[in-house]
């Protein structure tokens, strides 16, 4: 069947059963969009590129499955580097389709050519560039199989104006057929590395599991929890992993890192042990790092062999996928004679998950049969850190400034528990992290490694186009809106009801809190202006509800009201207090030892 | 000492690559943007049409090895790495320079490229253009002792390598730590 190179790329996409992509036409892209009127795909017309690459991951992040977008050459292929380099940073699956200028043009400046390979070559984990029709079937199946297996990530096929006009024959590839040579990703882990690790597990007094975004990549949230019920080994989650063990969980202990929680924080600074699952020790998480968790022997697990013994070398390595590996090592856990806590896994009755984290597992219970009580001592001491250094802030009643805090917990109270939280970049990403309960993996969404302003509204928009049925809030910041607010008119015109919660505090906040902090309360350009622009009319005029809070007795109601609208999105702006400050914080460069808790927290604050 | 020999610092690895155009850049801007220190490069066609060789001596003093080649791994185009240490590997290198060689020197600068088993590949009034084929090290020496005579021009290739061949039962260290049967990173 000859079909055009176009037709050839659409059917392929449909072939990897994509349901959705999102995108923006142009010049070189001109010939591919014409099929796409006659495909089953949905597409998804952004106001910017950038929206595209954002609502694919948002989409991805949510789903597990690829996030596709597709845009011209040259200013539309290099607007959608920015979510290219944050799908590396946070491995998240994405095949991103670009039109390039004819062959004959390649290399002579032509109009809208863009070298796009050469400049995603640092932030894709592969690209290709098309240069004939009868590649495209291959490399769009070898595009997904990069981009999904292994330790997830991006990829870009740049595909040539006249490669997509011409006609070729059509195939689809069998698995073999695929032209890879150099790509053997790892899954299994080594089993005489897992039972080494298994044995550590037993040994340990002060034990930490440090889960990071490679617990959800690998889908192993119900893995990380047997794991944790079974031992008694307590969890912190990095801004990556929110969600991929619940916060409600006796055993967790919340977000570590640089605004992480002081329990978190110091139980790896104090730890004999870290259990570091998918994680990949970021300076945001260890601080200072020579300072790290410096009594601690070191698990590490990674899809990603790169990983192991980069940042923190490791006592017993194992490159592998987290779920594979956990369920080796509880096998393992089993051949060293652990026992199971009965039919009653899931933690409910003789687990030592039932007891608070602070209390030492009761005598005689089968939580105590094994060294699991031996964890008693540190679990007390890591209940006495929660009782002693809680997260706090303080909401005036009446009229006085809003806290932002108070904001995210009536939106967490009055939202289904499963609500799909999409985040900005900044003060209010970290308060939604802390403030928020994630007790359901994928329903945190959002910019950890590149740290990408603009990142929530898009990524909201996509996280519903692929979770219809559930809530989607977006928590922005009014810097971070700006960004990237023209989604809207595309969620507006696409019937995609995502709510966005704006903590207004007229600043570039967290930029203002280093200067406050850091730099002489020298403030340099970081004023926003509350009112310029006006979120509630520039909300409407992109057909969304807009609404005002300037109080926190108006808080509850606005919220209900944005709730109960289904049709549309819905834009709440919500006036903050400007001089909130993120506690607690680990200062730029010092070590966790030295983590500076809310001022109020008093002689006890450190 | 050496300037480009065999010392601790550097480190020769063989990566089998695709042959496939912007594989290059690929390596190297890899080398570039994690600040990885490239000493000397040399690629050609291997004797499979579908790869190519890249002999790249690395500065080991910028980041450990093992970092080094496990991101190398990572792209996905390179099919195979052999760490070659200069212990266990043999490793040649092609010198070409043009040598001041007036009347009175000339005789000397010829017995020189003799005495290195070089030769004299082009003759000029005042000048000699020699070329020499060897270890590193002899390519340093030999560097040495012309430049009194005055050097116009100089280029070496970058050294290329393949493992010293085994002739005990004991297996050397220059074995593959990446062939295109073993697991490989995603």
């Amino acid at each position: 069947m000859e079909i055009t190179g176009a037709q050839a790329l659409i059917k392929s996409l449909e072939m990897q059963q994509v349901e959705v992509m999102f995108g923006l036409p142009g010049g070189a892209i001109l010939p591919v969009y014409d099929p796409v009127l006659d495909s089953s795909i949905r597409h998804i017309l952004v106001r910017h590129e950038q929206g595209a690459g954002h609502m694919a991951e948002g989409y991805a992040q949510v789903t597990g499955r690829p996030g596709v977008a597709m845009v011209t050459s040259g200013p539309g292929a290099t607007n959608i580097v920015t979510p290219l380099a944050d799908a590396y940073m946070d491995s998240i699956p994405l095949v991103v389709i670009t039109g390039q200028v004819a062959t004959s043009s390649i290399g002579t400046d032509a109009f809208q050519e863009s070298d796009i390979t050469g400049i995603t070559m640092g932030v894709t984990k592969h690209n290709w560039l098309v240069t004939d029709g009868a590649d495209i079937p291959r490399v769009v199946a070898e595009a997904f199989h990069v981009a999904t297996t292994g330790r997830p990530g991006p990829v870009l096929v740049d595909i040539p104006k006249d490669v997509a006009q011409k006609p070729m024959a059509w195939y689809w590839p069998e698995p073999g057929d695929l032209d890879l040579p150099g790509y053997h990703p790892v899954t299994e882990g080594d089993p005489v590395r897992i039972r080494e690790a298994a044995e550590l597990l037993l040994t340990a007094e002060r034990p930490v599991i440090y889960a990071g975004g490679g617990i959800l990549k690998a889908r192993a949230a119900d893995a990380l929890r047997e794991l944790a019920e079974r031992t008694g080994i307590p969890v912190v989650t990095t801004l990556m992993a929110r969600g991929s063990f619940p916060d409600s969980h006796p055993l967790c202990l919340g977000m570590p890192g640089m605004h992480g929680n002081y329990t978190a924080v110091t139980a790896m600074q104090q730890a004999d042990l870290l259990i570091a699952l998918g994680s990949r020790f970021d300076d945001r998480v260890t601080g200072k790092i020579d300072a790290f968790a410096p009594h601690a022997k070191v698990i590490h697990v990674d899809i990603d062999p790169a990983e192991l013994h980069k940042v923190r070398v490791a006592d017993v390595a194992v490159a592998g996928d987290c779920r594979l590996v956990i369920e080796e090592m509880l096998g393992a856990l089993d051949g060293l004679g652990l026992a199971h806590a009965g039919t009653t896994r899931a933690g409910r009755g003789g687990s030592p998950a039932d007891a608070p984290v602070g209390a030492p597992a009761a005598p005689g219970s089968r939580a105590a049969a094994f060294p699991r009580e031996r964890l008693g001592a540190w679990r007390a001491q890591l209940g006495e850190w929660q009782a002693r250094f809680p997260l706090v802030y303080d909401q005036q009643d009446g009229p006085g400034p809003l806290k932002p805090q108070f904001v995210l917990e009536v939106l967490r109270d009055a939202t289904p528990e499963d609500t799909i939280v999409a985040s900005g970049v900044g003060q209010h990403q970290m308060f939604a992290s802390q403030w928020w309960r994630f007790d359901h993996p994928y329903t945190w969404v959002n910019s950890g490694g590149l740290g990408t302003m603009g990142f929530a509204v898009p990524a909201a928009i996509g996280a519903k186009v692929g979770r219809p049925d559930k809530t989607v809030w977006a928590v922005d910041g009014d810097g971070c809106f700006q960004m990237t607010a023209q989604e809207l008119v595309t969620a507006t015109s696409e019937r995609i009801p995502v709510k966005i919660a704006i903590l207004n505090n007229a600043y570039l906040g967290m930029v203002r809190q280093w200067q406050e902090m850091f730099y002489e309360e020298r403030y340099s350009e970081v004023y926003l202006s509350p009112d310029l622009p006006d979120y509630v009319g520039w909300a409407e005029s992109m057909g969304c509800v807009g609404i005002r809070v300037e109080s926190p007795g108006e808080v509850a109601a606005a919220i209900d009201k944005a709730n109960a609208v289904d049709d549309r999105p819905v834009v709440i702006d919500f006036r903050t207090d400007a001089f909130e400050k993120v506690f607690p914080m680990v200062p730029a460069g010092a070590s966790n030892d030295d983590i500076i808790v809310d001022p109020s927290l008093g002689e006890a604050g450190r | 000492m050496s300037v480009y020999g065999t010392d601790q610092h550097h480190h020769t690895l063989s990566v089998l690559v695709e042959n496939k155009s912007g594989v290059l850049a690929r390596v190297a801007g890899l080398f570039s943007r994690r600040g990885y220190n490239i000493f000397s490069l040399a690629v050609a066609p291997s004797d499979d049409e579908r790869f190519s060789r890249i002999t790249i001596v690395v500065d080991v003093a910028s980041a450990p090895l093992e970092q080094i080649i496990k991101q190398l791994d990572k792209l996905v185009p390179v099919v195979a790495i052999t760490e070659l240490d200069p212990a266990h590997s043999r490793e040649r290198e092609l010198l070409l320079a043009t040598v001041e060689a007036g009347p009175e020197a000339r005789g000397q600068v010829i017995e020189l490229v003799g005495v290195f088993e070089g030769k004299i590949v082009d003759v000029g009034r005042e000048r000699l253009t020699v070329m020499l084929a060897g270890a590193p090290s002899k390519l340093d020496d030999f560097e040495d002792l012309i430049r009194g005579y005055g050097i116009v021009e100089l280029q070496r290739t970058g050294r290329v390598a393949l493992p010293m061949l085994d002739r005990s039962d004991h297996r050397g260290r220059s074995g593959p730590v990446s062939a295109p049967d073993t697991e490989k990173a995603g």
